[in-house]
């Protein structure tokens, strides 16, 4: 097939490959070592097939790629409308990366009920995939709701103790605040008779949509209530560290590493894109919000006597600093936004898999239970340290260049901003260091750590890909940001006509 | 016919005042209906019970379906029959196919109810399809009293539906409360009727309607409204109407349950919507308003603490009434269409939901409590999953009609400017996702503590599930179809009564009495 036949369907062929692979495994018969490989196939040939969109992706072309536009629904006017630009390009691969890896990492780890995991785990990627190439606001709701099935029940059934109050508690939280969402949706569509992304958007921008004015604040709230609540913004975050304690390894893989990049992703694209002017006039409490987030997050992780729920508070403070760069306005604080989303997803996603392997063993995540454990297994000590460095922003390493952009963007924006920032890199510096040192320094405290098995062939398979993007991803930062800097500039582009009207008054 | 023509050739003075026979083709379901229903009470004593379960069944299934044939026959001949008593539009086909298919489906899933339960399945049977008669009679009547006899012709089935598990005392406690507080509504309703005659000399809907809008509309009209909302609000079980709700559902048997709440419903919906368009919309638009967000929040607070699943789904009926009358109030917009749309989703989620319950609910009804459910989802996986369609429907999640219903309603209202209802409406159908959430959380989630029975699915209830599910699927996948026909048949009911349009003048008007 010709490339140019391939790039008018990938859109099609990367979200639904997953979700077909899922009801194939649905006919299988129930022999795990079959599902599994067969989940790790499908997975992988996804990830293939997306490493198509990046390869064929042209950078310097400004707008949407790999476009798709069919009627789906005549009345109301709903559209298959896919496509993606430098910033969810990215989101796309992150995606399909970490499924793989969750495959693996639960290869051992899950021995009940096999299939349904797995079949879970793909419908879940369909969905995620979906959220970030759907251009039609209907498509788009459709697609954010459809994460919340799969995610609940890979929690509430392969979750820890407290797996239902968790399960019940995420699907909730999301379903109250998407629910505004949908009106402003509505709301949209009532008055500009699309659904369509970017007709709405240059409606707006032309100003045509009448009683947008009166509007536009409720709508701007209705669509941040929801992402906020995803992402999660400080006042909104308390289901998180219940969701990630609880879930199965791979959930909390997929749940840090891609469902909260849709929070900070429809932030950026629509809170941004749609309501530039409210963006503007919000963005001072939202920025206080975000480094609430950073700092309090942070002080809390520090604290915490549970590895698992440490990671969960560091997610609350890593995601600050992408709402920070967000709403910073700034070249530089956008990039580091976007880079913050795809460092931490996979840093993230890797300490989570490193917690998921020591629970496999213990069957406890607490980390008075641990210490010493650099001499009975030091291949896992290793990759694990790595890890820890890409996320506490060692410079080389993936974390450092993306606050370091959100933070020259906060201080471009007021330099407070900035400074109480900064802090937050020095806070994760200090948890995650002093939690490395109690895991691992030190004589052996428990003699039963002892006779811990390193890592198994699976467990390297799943994390070292990690360690290896962390490094590539820090040495070579250009490869990312040469397609994620137009679209940021693009989508920043009605801030500064915003700016220059100002100054003209 | 013959005889019709006879008459009409030799005796032209009466050709006017004698139905045609086209009359008869526009109410043929209704008597195909009555027919099946007799033949299967006069068979019912020939037969010894355990032949009759089967048979007897069989032939109301085979009714429903020749029921629904007679409505494509129906559907050939649109236009007014019996001196402007019955209009046949896509409107009135639209009910007529909901209702007699939600009849079908009952059918199918009282088959293993009625032996499990130990009720003789004649009169029950027959009564639901003289139930369903009076509900397709309701959809196409647009006379005020034939409306009134048709909505007591379903009523009256219901009553006795409600309480055939006769060795249980909460089934005759519930039918008796039904009955009681039904007729009073439907007193209520026939009072209405009455001031309406008073406030413009009519009972004709078409003639109703041009009266009220030659001149001001008379304050006895608002009242009159006013009452026959009060009858219509009981039987969709909206708040404040609401209260008889759960205790009924729970004694009354479980298929039947299903049954009671969508083909009524529906069908008092479809006399609802009529009335509506009669009436300027503004005369009840905020008794509908304050009704439809009473329903929705107080079902849906209702339901999260309800321990009985049939109770809990009783509760959740509440507030989808509420979900449609929000619909009503932004009628006569996209709401007619959403309204339509989402009765038809709405009875096939519910009618799938409780047919699951029904089968598993077991003998005397044992195993309703949501404890009963636990680890369902490992017991009895393909029950468990299609139960857990349904309730994702009912939440409204995408890929279902729910989803596609309630999507329409809301979208419906912003339309029409209803902000704070939609507001409130979404703010419930977050919180209504709650207690069906607990549901799946029994299911899936937890371990069995009990020792409950899973009987194997027979052949009718497969079948009743299948469609049942094969139509929510439908509705969220694929739901321009009935869209497009919903907003056609609305635009049709529009032009009817819209303002400024010709009435049927040509034809003749109701006899006088000499």
């Amino acid at each position: 097939m010709r490339t140019d036949d391939l790039s008018s369907v990938i859109l099609t062929l990367v979200p639904f490959a997953p979700l077909a692979g899922g009801l194939l495994l649905m006919l299988l018969p129930r022999r795990d070592r079959d599902i599994r490989i067969f989940a790790l196939v499908i997975s992988l040939l996804t990830f293939v097939l997306s490493l198509h969109l990046p390869v064929y992706f042209h950078r310097a072309q400004l707008g949407f790629q790999y476009e798709i536009d069919r009627q789906w629904v005549s009345t109301p006017n709903i559209h298959y409308h896919m496509g993606v630009d430098g910033i969810s390009l990215w989101l796309v691969v992150l995606t399909t990366f970490l499924t793989p890896l969750c495959v693996l990492i639960s290869w051992k780890s899950v021995h009940e009920r096999v299939k349904e995991f797995f079949i879970l785990l793909l419908i879940l990627e369909t969905a995620l995939i979906g959220v970030f190439t759907s251009l039609d606001l209907f498509l788009f709701y459709f697609f954010w709701e459809a994460t919340l099935i799969p995610m609940a029940l890979l929690i509430g059934i392969f979750g820890h103790e407290r797996k239902v109050y968790a399960a019940v508690k995420f699907f909730m939280y999301t379903m109250i605040g998407s629910v505004f969402m949908l009106a402003a949706i509505l709301w949209l569509y009532a008055h500009t008779g699309s659904f369509d992304f970017v007709v709405i958007r240059d409606q707006i921008a032309s100003g045509a949509v009448p009683k947008f004015p009166a509007a536009a604040q409720w709508l701007f709230l209705g669509f941040f209530l929801a992402f906020a609540v995803k992402v999660p913004l400080f006042p909104f975050h308390t289901w998180l560290p219940d969701a990630h304690v609880e879930a199965p390894t791979a959930g909390s893989v997929l749940l840090a590493g891609v469902l909260l990049k849709m929070g900070t992703y429809g932030l950026l694209r629509f809170n941004l894109g749609l309501f530039p002017e409210q963006a503007r006039q919000n963005a001072w409490w939202v920025m206080i919000l975000a480094l609430i987030g950073i700092i309090y997050g942070a002080l809390v992780a520090m604290v915490q006597p549970n590895m698992k729920k440490l990671i969960a508070y560091s997610s609350v403070s890593h995601l600050g600093f992408v709402v920070l760069g967000i709403f910073s306005f700034t070249q530089a604080g956008l990039n580091g936004a976007m880079f913050v989303m795809l460092a931490h997803g996979i840093s993230t996603g890797g300490l989570f898999m490193l917690a998921g392997i020591l629970h496999d063993r213990r069957h406890t995540y607490e980390i008075s239970e641990f210490g010493g454990l650099a001499t009975p297994m030091p291949v896992y000590a290793a990759s694990y340290l790595a890890i820890v460095l890409a996320s506490a922003g060692l410079p080389l390493l993936n974390g450092f260049i993306g606050e370091f952009l959100v933070l020259s963007g906060a201080f471009q924006d007021k330099a407070v901003y900035g400074v109480l920032g900064a802090t937050g890199i020095i806070w994760s510096a200090v948890y995650l260091l002093w939690m490395y040192q109690r895991v691992f320094y030190g004589k052996v405290t428990h003699p039963v750590n002892n006779s811990l098995r390193d890592l198994s062939g699976f467990e390297k398979l799943a994390l070292w890909p990690c360690a290896a993007a962390a490094l590539v991803m820090g040495v070579a930062p250009i490869l990312w940001l040469g397609a994620i800097d137009p679209a940021v500039r693009a989508a920043l582009t009605p801030f500064t006509q915003v700016v220059s009207r100002v100054v003209r008054q | 016919m013959i005889a019709g023509t006879i008459i009409v050739t030799f005796v032209p003075a009466f050709s006017q005042t004698l139905p045609q026979s086209a009359d008869y083709v526009r109410i043929l379901p209704e008597i195909v209906l009555s027919l099946f229903g007799m033949i299967v009470m006069v068979l019912e004593p020939l037969l010894d019970e355990e032949t009759g379960q089967k048979i007897l069944g069989l032939i109301a299934l085979v009714g429903t379906l020749a029921g629904m044939g007679a409505t494509w026959f129906m559907a050939q001949a649109p236009g007014l029959a019996f001196w402007n008593m019955v209009q046949v539009d896509g409107f009135s086909v639209f009910f007529h196919v909901l209702v007699i298919a939600i009849a079908a489906v009952v059918i199918l899933s009282s088959y293993e109810y009625m032996a499990v339960q130990r009720i003789r399945a004649g009169e029950y049977y027959a009564l639901i399809l003289f139930g369903v008669v009076g509900m397709a009679l309701m959809s196409s009547a647009v006379e005020l009293v034939l409306i009134f006899i048709a909505l007591e012709i379903s009523s009256i089935s219901s009553y006795v539906l409600a309480g055939f598990r006769r060795h249980e005392a909460a089934s005759a406690e519930s039918s008796l409360k039904y009955f009681l507080l039904g007729s009073f509504a439907t007193a209520f309703f026939l009072y209405g009727v009455a001031l309406m005659f008073g406030a413009t000399g009519s009972t004709n809907i078409d003639q109703i309607s041009r009266t009220l809008q030659a001149g001001p509309i008379p304050l006895l009209a608002y009242v009159a409204v006013a009452f026959m909302f009060v009858g219509l609000g009981f039987k969709v079980a909206a708040a404040p109407f609401h209260i008889w709700t759960p205790d009924v559902y729970e004694g009354a048997p479980a298929p039947v349950v299903g049954f009671m709440s969508t083909a009524p419903k529906a069908a008092a919906f479809a006399v609802l919507l009529r009335i509506v368009f009669v009436v300027n919309v503004h005369a009840i638009f905020w008794v509908i308003w304050v009704s439809a967000a009473l329903s929705m929040t107080l079902g849906n607070v209702g339901a999260l603490v309800q321990n009985n699943v049939k109770r809990l789904l009783a509760y959740s009926s509440i507030a989808h009434a509420g979900y449609l009358l929000m619909a009503f109030a932004a009628a006569p917009g996209l709401g007619t269409s959403a309204a339509m749309f989402y009765t038809a989703a709405y009875a096939a989620m519910n009618l799938g939901a409780f047919a699951v319950v029904s089968h598993f609910a077991n003998a005397g009804e044992r195993y309703v409590t949501l404890e009963d459910y636990e680890g369902l989802g490992r017991s009895s996986p393909l029950l468990a999953a299609t139960l857990t369609i349904f309730l994702l429907s009912l939440i409204g999640i995408p890929m279902t009609g729910g989803f596609f219903a309630k999507f329409y309603v809301f979208s419906a209202a912003v339309k029409a400017n209803l902000i704070w209802l939609t507001i409130i409406g979404v703010v419930n159908s977050g919180v209504g996702a709650y207690y069906y959430l607990r549901i799946i959380v029994m299911m899936y989630m937890r371990e069995s503590r009990k020792e409950v029975p899973v009987t194997p699915v027979p052949l009718a209830l497969r079948m009743a599930l299948a469609t049942c599910l094969a139509a929510t699927l439908y509705l969220g996948i694929f739901p321009s179809r009935v869209l497009h026909y919903a907003q056609d048949s609305a635009q049709q009911l529009v032009q009817q009564t819209g303002p400024g349009t010709p009435s049927s003048a040509s034809v003749p008007a109701f006899p006088e009495i000499p």
